[in-house]
């Protein structure tokens, strides 16, 4: 049986719709986990990575990714595993400061 | 270096009710010495501010000198503004004792498409305020114009 995941889609948080049409969600068909689905994404609007990724491809501190209401970070990562229709939104963190 | 000016100059600026300019200026000076932070709230192309919302600065260490905002804050503030039919412009905060420049931290920490405005406040007292934009190489932060309106 396939594990291929049909659809899933994908919150755009505010700042990045500029580079993704406007779009405030995308969905992303045929992928299996967390970091397919987001590499899929970067594909389709590359003007987007260098907000989410570090210079060696990691997901930069400030960009937290949530399967539902569950932060990756307590899952699997970007390998985490997905289940069709399920959603899954990018949301920032700020910071910074004079040092 | 001048940062806030009483005549739109530039087509890419930002303006900013004078109520809101009062009331960032009056939110930093409660917080000093320590950062404090909040968000800009206005009009869809992110061209005005009409409103503005203080934040908990949620750093886990020293607050003189560093913010930070986590994602559930967030997620209720884009959930807020969604609700009332508003945009977020970007972010305030301010340096304590120390230029209204943006730092390193700054820019790497920093969103495309969101103003960031800077008020340093020294001894206690606000001072300049100033408005910066990510380019989109996030290789440096732009000056942007900032308009404070007159009062009607």
């Amino acid at each position: 049986m396939s594990d291929v995941v049909l659809s899933v889609r994908v919150q755009i948080p505010g700042p990045f719709r500029p580079l993704t049409g406007q779009k405030s969600s995308i969905v992303v068909e045929q992928h299996r986990t967390v970091g397919e689905v987001l590499k899929a994404l970067e594909a389709r609007f590359p003007r987007v990575v260098p907000h989410l990724r570090d210079a060696d491809g990691t997901l930069r501190s400030m960009i937290n990714v949530y399967v539902g209401d569950e932060d990756i970070r307590f899952l699997e990562g970007e390998a985490t595993r997905l289940k069709t229709d399920c959603e899954i939104a990018i949301v920032p963190s700020i910071a910074g400061g004079e040092s | 270096m001048s940062c806030e000016t009483t005549k739109m100059e530039e087509s890419d600026g930002l303006s900013m009710a004078r109520d809101v300019w009062l009331g960032i200026r009056s939110h930093g000076t409660s917080g000093y010495p320590l950062e404090v932070v909040g968000a800009l709230v206005g009009s869809a192309d992110r061209r005005r501010v009409r409103s503005y919302l203080p934040l908990e600065n949620e750093f886990d260490g020293s607050r003189h000198n560093r913010y930070a905002v986590g994602p559930e804050a967030w997620r209720r503030i884009e959930k807020q503004l969604h609700q009332q039919g508003d945009e977020l412009v970007g972010f305030y905060h301010t340096h304590p004792d120390h230029p209204a420049q943006y730092s390193e931290v700054d820019r790497d920490r920093a969103l495309p498409n969101l103003s960031y405005i800077i008020l340093s406040v020294v001894d206690g007292e606000a001072q300049q305020m100033c408005c910066w934009q990510l380019r989109e190489d996030r290789s440096a932060m732009d000056a942007q114009y900032l308009y404070v309106e007159n009062e009607s």
